[in-house]
């Protein structure tokens, strides 16, 4: 070192460094993406986590979430050891257990109920990424009373994705990045293939041929880089798309020769009002489906190779009676003036001339600058196609869509839009991922009819009902579920009511519960609707001081809200300490070039007394004797905890929860004996296995006979015939037919009118309850939303050190002509009222929403000192949440019984549908948000939450190796290319 | 009162950004944060980290907020992700009073080298940009170091040696490159899409580059290239379908 004073000490860098010990692969559960990640492992601490390069879902990339993995992993909200309740429920106040007496004490609260009435366990399961697993347990169990969280999330986009093309929006088909030149994307849609879907926005928009629109109220997110945002009114959105396809049929932009091979919209639809067949397809002896074959002039068998079906006209019936193809009935529909845009122009928002410009550009990208790939197909009826032929106009739509009480509706509308363009897994359009597109709807169907002390469920609680003899109802028509779910209040109800179950159970309505057990959800807080009221449920006694609810089991691996409402919790790790399993029998990986799957591995040992609820849940399931979890000798059949089920469970011969590396060496896909060493492959491999479909698979897979060939053969699809998008949906109108007095299987006349009014086999607009129940619409004049943040996972956020500092508490966006309107400046405090209830918040002023909408950020208002926070935390300080003001149940109708506040055909929770109206605070209220509850206490001996954080100080890496000359980086390299290229040429011809 | 290099650097090292991609998602905000906080200038402190006023050190931050023109009525909402510009005239270096403040010859990266450095704040006070980032805990200047420990590092697979934030960013808004070199793709890209410097008025001559936003269609006058034109003009379409009865489809 030099002793100059006089010159300056030159600071050695050390270029070339080795900051790790270790680095192992897993899978992120920062959220739902579920993203390959590295773990830089430094004495054992977890350094940096990074995306991993070869993994299917993302590539390298990594969002916020997943970079701020090490502070949930370290949150000082973690919980420790088992805990028992010994104050009054909802005080917070335990004493620490070991496993033992905790697994002891569940497993004699389980056994009882299972030897009087299984069904009086509700088993709801939360964000679970194992659900192919715990909807097994529950079976096992013998409890109907089982869903995950889907049925507040998103079923209205997996049922009318799944009851019309097979396959759905959701995580479960994308849009051809690559080829596609128009995407129009539906609303609030940050969360679910998050990574993915930056990565093509960003991919398609590089390219700079291709355009994005986002139809949204908000321009947020991914809609502030959209090329064109069109901030419509929320609920409206299937008006919207109906005046789109009254566009495209009128001027005949339709694309006839794909809707006559691959949907249903030429089968022969009876015209027999009145009769209990009107509204079905006309079948032939085998039940084949029929159309009018125009060339030959009689009815044929619609599956046929060479039909040349009518997609109009009348025809007569041999036995009797007319039909029409479904087409007439659909375009009749929707060529309708009520319709037009100019029509729907003023209740959606958008001005008739953005609407016709829309379906203009629509129909131009598909239809006038369609896409050819050279490449040979064969189709399922045999024949040969020279050319894959693409039209690259894509759609995707999430929570906007489903979020509303004409979710379902409006998501098939969209999915008839993409079949009318002949854009559904073409070249440039939206593809299915594996193991979709299976049946519309795929089987099974919900089990549960029949339960009995001691006995599994002959099958899976959750399914696909195809008509009403599906439901789960006694014999007066009456939910069998304490949900509800599968009853004539909502028939299609595929993942469960998740937000009616606390409801309910406290109600004693349908039945009372002797214990609900739930994993990873927070139904005390934000997770809720009515979230004062919810409490109020969990803590409610009957008049000898007995709680109406008896029992509560919780899993968490964090000191959420709903900690102090359990009785028992059993502390779950963090995702970085365990096994799990994502699985293609659940909610896989796949993109829309082949299946994956993959598997999450302790990369660091748990230091405190916690365990994998998955072990956990088998421990139970051996204490209890469940058959699926027991040898023959009666001990454990898998001993080795939930890696060695992963490995050893098989659904079927040959079937099990990985396709990867299966058969004793490892040497098949898809079907195979159990592999013992398949874990190890799998983390030898980054902990994921991919398979890529060949070039002939790629498209078309609905009919593509290669490929059906493939998903038959891998178990995803029970045989390998076309799979037809059901425009014209049959089980609607079999619902429908019940309602009006067909068949034996009828609903109480209580539901007649509503079960005929939204089981329409065409999707249908109508207002969302919320505000058909608005007698002035100036009583509760704004729409009022939520929206997750791109940086946080619904509650799990404010934990953590790092993404608590990007938002910290939230404010209601409104619009700046409603500030004008209440003189309302930047970070004023409102009151915002609904007809359940008043919150108090502070706004923000912007433009980018619909003037008649305001919204905030999900779940980053907390309760005091919940999650580890102080109980000065600007979350629950300033915080707020907009539960409180959603009511669990819509207003009574002339006195009857109250429906819950969920789409009428599938259950999904309504929450977008809420109305308010806000005004100014007085100055003396304003400074805190409003409601504010009692502080929660932390668990006994909590992790201590640090003043300081000096994370990384004791992790200083050490020299080693050379200095390499810097490369640089370029993201999506061909496409910028691409561009670069193209710029090149306009120069030098300019 | 410390130098710039005598000779300019042969490479400038840098960061190109395109704002007409960046969602906002914090990715490579977040990326950063955890990546330096065990990196060159470790830890990057968080003060209060569950508290009321939770405030840590970011090399790297997101400014979301929305552009509005009165006149017209139209706005826009921006992303914006913003660290050091590494600026060939960085008056952060200049004005620091040790030396610890300073530009490297070899590539145009601005450090701070943290032994010599003694809080003063005067660079802070003197970067236009608030990119700098004191360590109230260690009671010293820290800031973005352009990966150096990543960059250089052969420790590291070549796919991911290039700044945190650049390998992570979701979107693919971020390139890094030598932005001296005409002949780079990351200047060529600067050219196409006439990249431009963040508020050139201040003299700093940034490195990094902003590729602005492209277009939107609410700035154009735009239609359809072949607006619809229905096929029948009685109101329930009743002359397409009879036609439609005929239609031949196989």
């Amino acid at each position: 070192m030099s002793l100059n004073p006089f010159e300056t000490v030159k600071e050695h860098v050390d270029l070339a460094v080795r900051s790790a010990d270790e680095v192992k692969t897993t899978t992120c559960y920062m959220c739902a993406c579920r993203c390959g990640i590295k773990v830089h492992l430094k004495e054992g601490k977890v350094r940096y986590i990074e995306g991993n390069p070869d993994h299917p879902v993302n590539k390298g990339i990594l969002c916020a979430k997943g970079s701020a993995g090490i502070m949930n992993h370290n949150s000082p909200a973690r919980l420790k050891k088992p805990l028992l309740r010994v104050g009054k429920r909802g005080e917070g106040k335990f004493k620490e257990i070991e496993w033992d007496e905790a697994l002891a004490l569940a497993t004699n609260w389980l056994a009882d109920v299972r030897q009087r009435d299984p069904s009086k366990l509700a088993f709801f399961t939360g964000r679970d990424q194992s659900q192919s697993f715990t909807g097994l347990w529950a079976s096992q169990y013998g409890t109907r009373n089982f869903a995950a969280h889907g049925g507040f999330c998103s079923v209205n986009m997996a049922a009318a994705g799944l009851y019309t093309l097979g396959g759905a929006f959701w995580e479960f088909g994308e849009p051809d990045w690559e080829r596609t030149k128009y995407f129009m994307m539906f609303g609030v849609a940050e969360d679910h293939d998050s990574n993915p879907i930056k990565a093509g926005i960003g991919q398609m928009k590089t390219r700079e041929n291709a355009k994005f629109v986002s139809i949204n109220p908000s321009r947020s997110g991914y809609s502030a880089v959209a090329d064109e945002w069109v901030g419509i009114r929320p609920g409206t959105d299937g008006l919207f798309v109906f005046a789109l396809i009254h566009e495209l049929l009128r001027a005949e932009k339709i694309d006839f020769a794909s809707l006559a091979r691959y949907t249903n919209a030429p089968w022969l639809v009876v015209q027999n009002p009145g009769s209990e067949n009107d509204g079905l397809f006309v079948r032939d002896g085998e039940g084949n489906p029929l159309i009018y074959d125009v060339r030959e002039g009689h009815l044929r068998n619609a599956l046929d190779a060479d039909i040349t079906p009518a997609m109009a006209g009348r025809y007569e019936l041999p036995s009797g009676g007319e039909a029409v193809p479904a087409f007439e009935l659909l375009a009749r529909r929707y060529m309708a003036p009520e319709y037009a845009p100019e029509a729907v122009a003023e209740k959606t928002g958008v001005s008739a001339d953005v609407i016709k410009r829309l379906a203009a550009e629509l129909a131009d990208v598909a239809f006038e600058q369609e896409i050819v790939i050279d490449q040979p197909w064969t189709d399922a009826w045999g024949r040969r196609h020279d050319k894959m032929i693409g039209r690259p106009v894509s759609f995707h739509a999430m929570r906007g869509i489903s979020a509303h009480s004409n979710g379902f509706h409006t998501c098939r509308a969209i999915h008839i839009l993409q079949a009318l363009l002949g854009s559904v897994d073409v070249p440039g359009g939206w593809r299915n991922k594996a193991p979709f597109p299976k049946p519309a709807p795929p089987g099974p169907r919900p089990a549960g009819k029949k339960v009995a002390p001691n006995t599994p469920l002959d099958g899976s609680p959750l399914g696909m009902p195809y008509g009403p003899e599906d439901l789960l109802v006694d014999e007066k028509g009456e939910p069998l579920r304490i949900d509800k779910a599968y009853s004539w209040e909502h028939p299609l109800s595929a993942h469960g009511l998740m937000h009616m179950v606390i409801r309910n159970a406290w109600a004693g309505d349908p039945h009372e519960i002797d214990v609900l057990f739930m994993y990873m959800a927070n139904m005390s807080w934000n997770s809720s609707m009515n979230t004062k009221g919810t409490m109020d449920y969990l803590t409610d006694t009957h008049a000898d001081g007995s709680y109406k609810i008896p029992k509560i089991i919780y899993s968490d691996a964090y000191d959420s809200e709903m900690v102090a409402y359990a009785d028992l919790i059993l502390p779950d790790t963090t995702y970085l300490e365990r096994y799990d399993c994502i699985s293609l029998l659940d909610r896989p990986i796949s993109s829309a070039h082949g299946p994956a799957d993959a598997i999450r591995h302790p990369v660091v040992k748990p230091d405190r007394d916690v365990r994998p609820f998955q072990d956990v849940l088998l421990d139970l399931g051996v204490r209890l004797k469940l058959p699926a979890f027991v040898a023959q000798d009666g001990k454990a059949k898998f001993p080795g905890g939930y890696s060695d089920y992963m490995a050893n469970h098989e659904r079927a011969p040959g079937l099990g929860p990985l396709a990867g590396w299966r058969g004793k060496n490892g040497e098949s896909e898809g079907r195979g004996e159990p592999n013992p060493n398949q874990i190890d492959r799998y983390i030898e491999n980054g902990a994921f296995w991919q398979h890529h479909f060949p070039a002939d698979q790629q498209y078309f897979k609905a009919v593509n006979q290669s490929y059906l060939d493939y998903a038959q053969m891998m178990g995803w699809i029970p045989d390998n015939k076309p799979i037809i998008h059901q425009l014209y949906s049959e089980p609607m109108q079999k619902f429908r037919l019940a309602a009006q007095g067909h068949g034996p299987h009828q609903p109480p006349e209580r539901h007649r009118e509503r079960v005929a009014t939204y089981f329409d086999p065409l999707p249908i607009w109508y207002q969302p309850f919320e505000e058909d129940f608005l007698e002035n619409e100036d009583e509760y004049p704004l729409h009022a939303l939520t929206q997750r943040p791109m940086h946080m996972y619904h509650s799990w956020g404010s934990q953590n050190a790092w993404l608590r500092q990007i938002t910290t508490w939230n404010r209601l966006f409104i619009h700046h002509e409603i500030g004008k309107q209440l003189d309302l400046q930047d970070d004023d405090w409102v009151w915002v009222d609904s007809r359940n209830g008043r919150i108090k918040v502070q706004v923000k002023l912007v433009w980018g929403v619909n003037k008649q909408t305001v919204w905030t950020w999900n779940a980053i208002g907390k309760r005091k000192k919940a999650w580890g926070l102080s109980e000065d935390a600007p979350e629950a300080t300033k915080g707020f949440l907009l539960n409180h003001l959603i009511d669990e149940l819509l207003p009574s109708r002339e006195g009857a019984k109250r429906y819950s506040n969920s789409d009428p055909v599938t259950g999904q929770a309504a929450w977008f549908d809420l109305r308010v109206k806000i005004s100014k605070c007085a100055p003396q209220e304003a400074g805190e948000s409003a409601p504010q509850f009692d502080p929660i206490p932390p668990v006994p001996e909590a992790f201590p939450s640090p003043k300081i954080l000096r994370y990384g100080k004791d992790m200083a890496a050490t020299p080693e190796g050379t200095a390499v000359e810097p490369t640089e980086w370029v993201a999506h390299k061909s496409e910028v290319a691409q561009a670069l290229d193209k710029d090149r040429a306009k120069g030098e011809r300019s | 009162m410390t130098s710039l290099p005598k000779t300019p650097p042969k490479k400038k090292l840098g960061l190109v950004i395109d704002l007409d991609i960046c969602v906002g998602c914090h990715a490579c905000a977040v990326n950063c944060k955890e990546w330096n906080t065990g990196g060159h200038s470790a830890p990057l402190t968080d003060m209060n980290p569950y508290g009321a006023k939770p405030k840590g050190v970011w090399f790297n931050r997101i400014h979301s907020f929305e552009a509005h023109d009165e006149e017209t009525g139209q706005s826009r909402t921006v992303h914006f992700p913003k660290s050091c510009l590494h600026c060939d005239d960085a008056p952060c270096v200049t004005v620091c009073p040790t030396g610890a403040s300073y530009k490297r010859e070899e590539d145009g990266i601005v450090l701070v080298n943290a032994d010599i450095c003694i809080g003063c704040k005067l660079c802070s006070w003197a970067c236009p940009y608030g990119a700098r980032e004191y360590d109230e805990d260690e009671g010293v200047m820290k800031k973005c170091t352009l990966c150096i420990d990543r960059i250089y590092n052969e420790n590291i697979e070549e796919e991911k040696r290039a700044p945190a934030c650049v390998t992570t960013c979701p979107a693919g808004a971020r390139h890094f490159g030598d932005l001296n070199d005409p002949n780079t793709t990351v200047s060529k890209i600067v050219k196409a899409r006439g990249g431009m410097d963040l508020m050139p008025e201040q003299g700093t001559k940034p490195v990094n580059k902003y590729l602005p936003p492209r277009p939107k269609a609410a700035d154009q006058k735009t239609t359809a290239p072949r607006m619809l034109r229905y096929e029948d003009e009685s109101t329930d379409g009743a002359g397409l379908l009879a036609r439609w009865v005929d239609k031949l489809l196989s």
